[in-house]
């Protein structure tokens, strides 16, 4: 994968008080950058303002850009596929507004003494709408849809950059002394209604963005850990590592843009954890402020046996508790070796049996997954233009093969994706024991390519669902964890539901329903759903999609799922938290809450 | 088509959503049996069929966790090793597996439409119920719900499928089966499994039973068959569900193995039951003739006899997960693992309750009247004050007419199914039970008038459920102190305890139902509403006396096993003895003379009978006893 062209454009490995004059003005490029993030982020979709999906002039579907491997090309198949699968027509486009009217946003409430005192401390901060817009909200749908429509609501009154730890304590301190409310902004790529405002607030919000505070403070190559400031996103920690030969190996979907701490705070979960770990499991030291003080451990020691681990109250705090500004995170040295593979299951059932014999056996590569029949056609159809005659012809072999002469149902039959790393002897070690098991349930080993496609669709989903947003398709992911032996019955009934309730909800054309397990573990495994539908002839869609994925929502729970695995409670879920939880655990959280926070001066409102 | 019947321009608004019949043995009279017993056969099988056979059925039960589990757990108990228990496990399921074979089905198809085609006039089915059936196969795996009037029922299901081309049921059918040579394993190879009447405390073969079930119908192999109701009605009076099968095929969607199961309900109307003097005699206490492969063939001259037509409707498939919405709560499973055999919770065994009696009266309210059903219940009635007040008269055919016409308006207004051929009722009022009655009338011999009375009553049962509501509400304001809503509700709720084992009353919803008397009742005018109290109209006393005496024998029947417990029954009784005993208690009533004014109504002693056969066992427990007493006291007030 290929996130060469990064933001800062140079090297950014130092602290400031070593930095020449030459880094200065570097830095100084790339603090405006992050200032104003919308100037290279889109404002009312997903990511790079200059990567999009659309369907040109002669109907091709196209990947605009230079920063992934799919960028500049014809997708020749996408049209045919979105069309027959959500019954939409590139003819009937619903575009967004292009830009913001400033009209829109309403006028901060602004808390004068605590401005006045902020700007005294030389903190950055500003009051302009659209910096305000753009930290007023995550990626649910709903909020991208109101964006795309030019509706904004509540949004934070002012936003503050803090440059480091210090910064953070100092901004805190003032808003207890002036009981404004802080809301702590990473990357912005929540997808629990996280960032959102609470509309009954009516003290002045203030949005912390925590942007600035990117740096490595320092690597330990004894014991293989690296500090790093919360704010920095995940490319450019990874990138930052591999200079230095390491690597943290987190890996989540988001990576491009979510942040270290935004991890922390939502317990996040990387694509590649079956080597490195969740973020829990990655993390050794965290610091945070909180309106009681700083709350940190007094060593950076590998396990403690002292009392329940206050790293737990911080993890998964999604912002109510204070903000993460420092954490001491494991390194690894980079892997000598990567290789991409995949494999062919005649049905989900066999694939799922085999994924569970892996992780039996513990030899789960770096990352396996299984995509559903509809997810294995999806991928399929973002296929880019091929070359040469001959690359098409050996597709259709393989297609042959698979299909006639192994006898694969093509509308049942599913792929697992595969990422190995370690070294080379080791890796191909490991792939032969892998794809023995999978021998012994129907799979057939497909091929690196599918595999690595596999794995861009992730990256490139978010970047669909604006593609669809302008067609009449409105769609949304969710994930969950589940035990193995209910793997199976979850995918098939939640999917069903989703049908189900589409169809009582007057959606007129069958939705995309699709499902892939994600992760696996001992007990049990991730499971990942995509859902999306053609919203013609709905008068309030996004209340149809909420309907929708609610009942999903209690369908999964109802079949023995997780309320989330990784991407959070927010206040889009928080409704669940008492079932899953219980009414002790809630106690337990509140009272944590009512002791770190009295004045809720984190005032996000998530979680419970 | 010619074959749709052409009595619907006489058909009252009430029954427009309903759908018209079509008969199929129209077609069996004018085409050849064999070309139709050999047709291609192709149904449409459910969406997620696993495709296997029923071999591979059997392998897959013995080898699922359920069994595992259950296993272990009988070998720890009883010391057994576990390979004997798995040998015997095997053995039980050879003993209790279907095989189904399109050849034997074939086999019947052809033998079925000779036998029919004697046996009935003809044999109507819903074609849209049919429709929806094959779309809910298609769907999700279905369960097939008939009523059981008589043997003839499921082998009438698989012949009705086989002919309209939807996938064939497997059915869940007594051990008594596997008694008849030859005939047991046809039944077997047309979808017949088999299951002990009795294995209470057996957990082995619970399991296997159960897990046998579940295999069949997650996998979609086929739709599973069965009888609510348990054992045949021999009073054709549906009998209280039994909860056993019904919860071992919701427990899949309970616990997410399926995303729903579809159940459909069917209602099975015969004219005349092949087995009617055979119930009559049952009831009188000739114990059943055991099933027999001889018997079976001595049995034969029942196909000189006519047996009129059958009406088969096949209700509205209805979803379990619909049903549960809101009533269960499946996170309830999700804390141990779903192999692990548990008691249902409460919530799931009021639900399945719940489900039960809501099934069983949407078969009831699919089921066809026949003019003779209220001809019946009017004959009875006159009958019996006839012998109240010690008059042998007949009635005068007018005058039968023009109350069963009075009967046939207030039955459709409460919503029965009836099948009224035209204007003909005179004339084959004449014909049947006419001769029928005097018959009896002048039978002194007391076990044949009882057969025949007892055949009146099972016609009059058919069309108890349309009235039963109503009628406890016209008891309730014959007996109640005063007129006040309060005391005739306190009265109908009385009452409505006392008969909920006689009678298809959903438990707990005894507000519903007297809502819904109340509603029938006022909307035929025969009840009036105040402020405070409930006012019997001028016309409607005449609708109250007749619903308030369709209970009556129901009544006198419990009102004798009071006397009966109160005078005879000095020492503990069993089961086995006491049914005896009150017979004979009963007998000596009816025969001492003195209390044949009071008591002389025949159809009491079925009433009594058949009361014990549903509700007896339920007789142990004192507070029935007690509510019984009470209610002799308010029928001698």
């Amino acid at each position: 994968m290929n996130y060469g062209s990064s933001v800062s454009g140079e090297r950014l490995f130092a602290e400031c008080k070593y930095s020449t004059q030459a880094l200065h003005i570097i830095l100084n490029l790339c603090q405006y950058l992050f200032f104003h993030r919308q100037e290279i982020l889109k404002w009312n979709g997903w990511g790079y303002s200059d990567t999009r999906f659309l369907f040109n002039k002669k109907g091709q579907a196209e990947f605009t850009g230079k920063r992934y491997r799919l960028s500049g090309m014809i997708i020749p198949a996408l049209q045919n596929w979105f069309e027959g699968t959500f019954g939409a027509s590139v003819q009937h486009k619903s575009p967004a507004m292009p830009i913001l009217t400033s009209s829109a946003v309403q006028p901060p409430t602004l808390n004068e003494a605590f401005v006045d005192e902020l700007k005294s401390t030389g903190i950055p901060c500003s009051h302009d709408a659209e910096d305000r817009v753009f930290r007023g909200h995550g990626h649910c749908l709903h909020e991208v849809f109101a964006l795309r429509e030019g509706k904004v609501g509540r949004v934070p009154d002012i936003v503050v950059w803090p440059n480091c730890h210090n910064d953070v304590v100092k901004i805190v301190e003032l808003a207890c002394k002036h009981n404004v409310c802080l809301i702590p902004y990473g990357g912005g790529t929540s997808v629990s209604s996280a960032l959102e405002c609470p509309p009954e607030e009516t003290r002045c919000i203030v949005s912390l963005d925590t942007s600035q505070m990117n740096r490595i403070l320092w690597i330990d190559e004894k014991n293989l850990t690296a500090h790093v400031e919360a704010g920095i996103v995940g490319q450019e920690l990874e990138r930052l590592l591999n200079e230095s030969g390491y690597c943290t190996g987190h890996e989540p979907d988001s990576m491009e843009f979510s942040s270290l701490g935004g991890w922390v705070a939502t317990r996040a979960s990387g694509m590649k954890k079956n080597i490195y770990g969740n973020i829990e499991d990655l993390v050794v030291h965290v610091k945070m402020v909180t309106p009681q003080g700083v709350i940190e451990k007094g060593c950076q020691c590998p396990r403690m046996s002292t009392g329940p681990d206050i790293h737990h109250f911080i993890m998964g705090s999604e912002g109510t508790l204070g903000v993460v500004t420092e954490v001491t995170m494991k390194i690894r040295p980079m892997p000598e070796y990567q290789k991409y593979g995949s494999v062919v299951f005649p049905n989900f059932e066999q694939g799922v049996a085999c994924l569970r014999e892996v992780a039996k056996q513990r030899c789960a590569p770096a990352s396996i997954r299984l995509m559903d029949n509809e997810q294995f056609k999806f991928g399929h159809a973002l296929k880019p233009q091929v070359s040469s005659i001959f690359t098409s012809f050996l597709d259709g072999l393989k297609k042959f093969y698979i299909t006639k002469f192994k006898g694969f149902d093509p509308d049942r039959l599913c792929v697992a994706t595969l990422l190995f790393e370690g070294d080379r002897e080791k890796v191909l070690q490991h792939e032969k024991q892998v794809y023995d098991i999978a021998a012994k349930f129907g799979g057939l080993a497909a091929g690196e390519d599918n595999g690595q496609r596999g794995y861009m669709l992730t990256f490139v989903i978010a970047y669909l669902r604006d593609l669809g947003m302008d067609y009449y398709v409105i769609g949304e992911s969710f994930e969950t964890s589940v035990p193995w032996d209910r793997v199976l019955d979850i995918c098939r009934n939640v999917k069903a539901r989703i049908i189900q309730e589409c169809k009582d909800k007057g959606v007129q054309f069958s939705p995309l329903s699709t499902c892939r397990v994600t992760q696996t573990y001992d007990a049990g495994a991730c499971v990942y759903f995509y859902f999306a539908f053609n919203y013609r002839g709905l008068s309030d869609p996004v209340h149809v999609y909420e309907q929708v994925e609610h009942a999903a929502r209690e369908e999964i729970l109802a079949n023995g799922g997780s309320l989330s695995h990784h991407h959070g409670v927010g206040k889009l879920r928080k409704e669940w938290m008492r079932e899953t939880i219980s009414d002790v655990g809630m106690g337990m959280l509140k009272s944590v809450k009512n002791y770190v926070d009295p004045k809720n001066i984190f005032g996000n409102r998530n979680l419970i | 088509s010619k074959c749709v019947y052409t009595y619907k321009e006489h058909r009252d608004p009430m029954l427009k959503k309903r759908d018209d019949f079509e008969d199929i043995l129209e077609e069996r009279r004018n085409s050849s049996d064999l070309k139709y017993a050999l047709r291609c056969y192709t149904p449409v099988l459910y969406k997620g069929v696993t495709p296997c056979t029923s071999s591979m059925l059997k392998s897959m039960v013995l080898q699922s966790d359920q069994l595992h589990y259950v296993i272990n757990q009988v070998s720890k108990e009883t010391g057994k090793a576990t390979d004997d228990i798995k040998e015997e496990a095997s053995a039980i399921l050879e003993e209790m597996a279907q095989c189904l074979q399109l050849s034997t089905v074939r086999f019947f198809a052809f033998t079925l439409s000779k036998a029919f085609k004697t046996l009935f006039r003809s044999i109507c089915v819903n074609e849209d119920g049919i429709q929806r059936l094959q779309q809910a196969i298609q769907e999700h795996p279905v369960v097939l719900l008939p009523s059981h009037r008589s043997y003839m029922d499921f082998l009438l299901m698989s012949y009705i499928l086989y002919t309209y081309d939807v996938a064939l049921p497997v059915i869940a059918a007594g051990m008594d089966f596997m008694g008849m040579k030859f005939v047991g394993e046809m039944l077997r190879m047309s979808g017949a499994f088999f299951i002990r009447r009795s294995f209470g405390g057996d957990k082995l073969y619970w399991a296997l039973f159960s897990e046998y079930v579940k295999t069949m119908l997650k996998n979609g192999f086929a739709p599973v068959e069965f009888f609510l109701e348990g054992t045949r009605s021999r009073t054709s009076k549906s009998l209280t569900p039994k909860l056993g099968l019904l919860n071992i095929v919701m427990d899949p969607f309970l616990k997410g193995e399926v995303f729903d199961v579809n159940v459909v309900p069917v209602s099975i109307s015969y004219e005349r039951v092949l087995e009617e003097t055979l119930y009559a005699r049952e009831l009188l206490g000739i114990p059943k003739p055991k099933e027999s492969t001889s018997g079976l063939f001595k049995a034969r001259k029942i196909l000189s006899e006519d047996y009129g037509s059958i009406h088969v409707y096949f209700g509205q498939p209805v979803s379990v997960r619909s049903l549960a919405q809101g009533k269960v709560n499946r996170c309830q499973f999700n804390l141990v693992p779903r192999h692990i055999p548990r008691r249902p919770s409460e919530d799931i065994a009021s639900f399945v309750n719940d489900s039960a009696y809501r099934l069983v009266r949407a078969q009831e309210e699919n089921m066809v009247l026949k003019p003779w059903v209220l001809v019946a219940s009017l004959l009875l009635q006159y009958h019996h004050q006839n012998q109240a007040a010690g008059q042998k008269r007949g009635i005068a055919l007018g005058e039968l007419t023009a109350q069963a016409v009075w009967l046939r308006d207030l039955s459709r207004q409460y919503g029965a199914f009836l099948h009224w051929p035209g204007t003909v009722v005179t004339q084959v009022f004449t014909i049947i039970l006419l001769a029928l009655l005097e018959q009896g009338l002048y039978f002194f011999e007391l076990l044949s008038q009882a057969v025949i009375l007892l055949s009146c009553a099972s016609y009059r049962n058919q069309a108890l459920h349309v009235f039963v509501r109503p009628a406890l509400l016209a008891l309730a304001i014959h007996t109640a102190s005063s007129n006040q809503k309060q005391e005739v509700f306190n009265s109908f709720s009385f009452l409505r305890n006392m008969f909920s084992n006689e009678f298809i009353l959903c438990p707990g919803a005894t507000v519903q139902d007297f809502e819904e008397a109340c509603y029938l009742l006022v909307k035929t005018g025969a009840l009036q509403f105040t402020q405070q109290e409930v006012l019997v109209t001028e016309r409607g006393h005449r609708t109250l006396a007749f619903l308030s005496t369709m209970l009556d024998p129901f009544l006198q029947g419990y009102q004798v096993v009071c006397r009966f417990l109160c005078e005879e029954a000095t020492e503990t009784l069993t089961e086995k003895q006491f049914i005896p005993a009150v017979r004979k208690f009963i007998k000596k009533l009816l025969l001492a003379g003195f209390y044949l004014l009071l008591f002389l109504r025949f159809s009491f002693v079925c009433v009594c009978v058949f009361f014990f056969t549903s509700a007896f066992y339920k007789m142990h427990n004192c507070v029935l006893c007690v509510c019984v007493c009470v209610c002799v006291c308010v029928l001698s007030r």
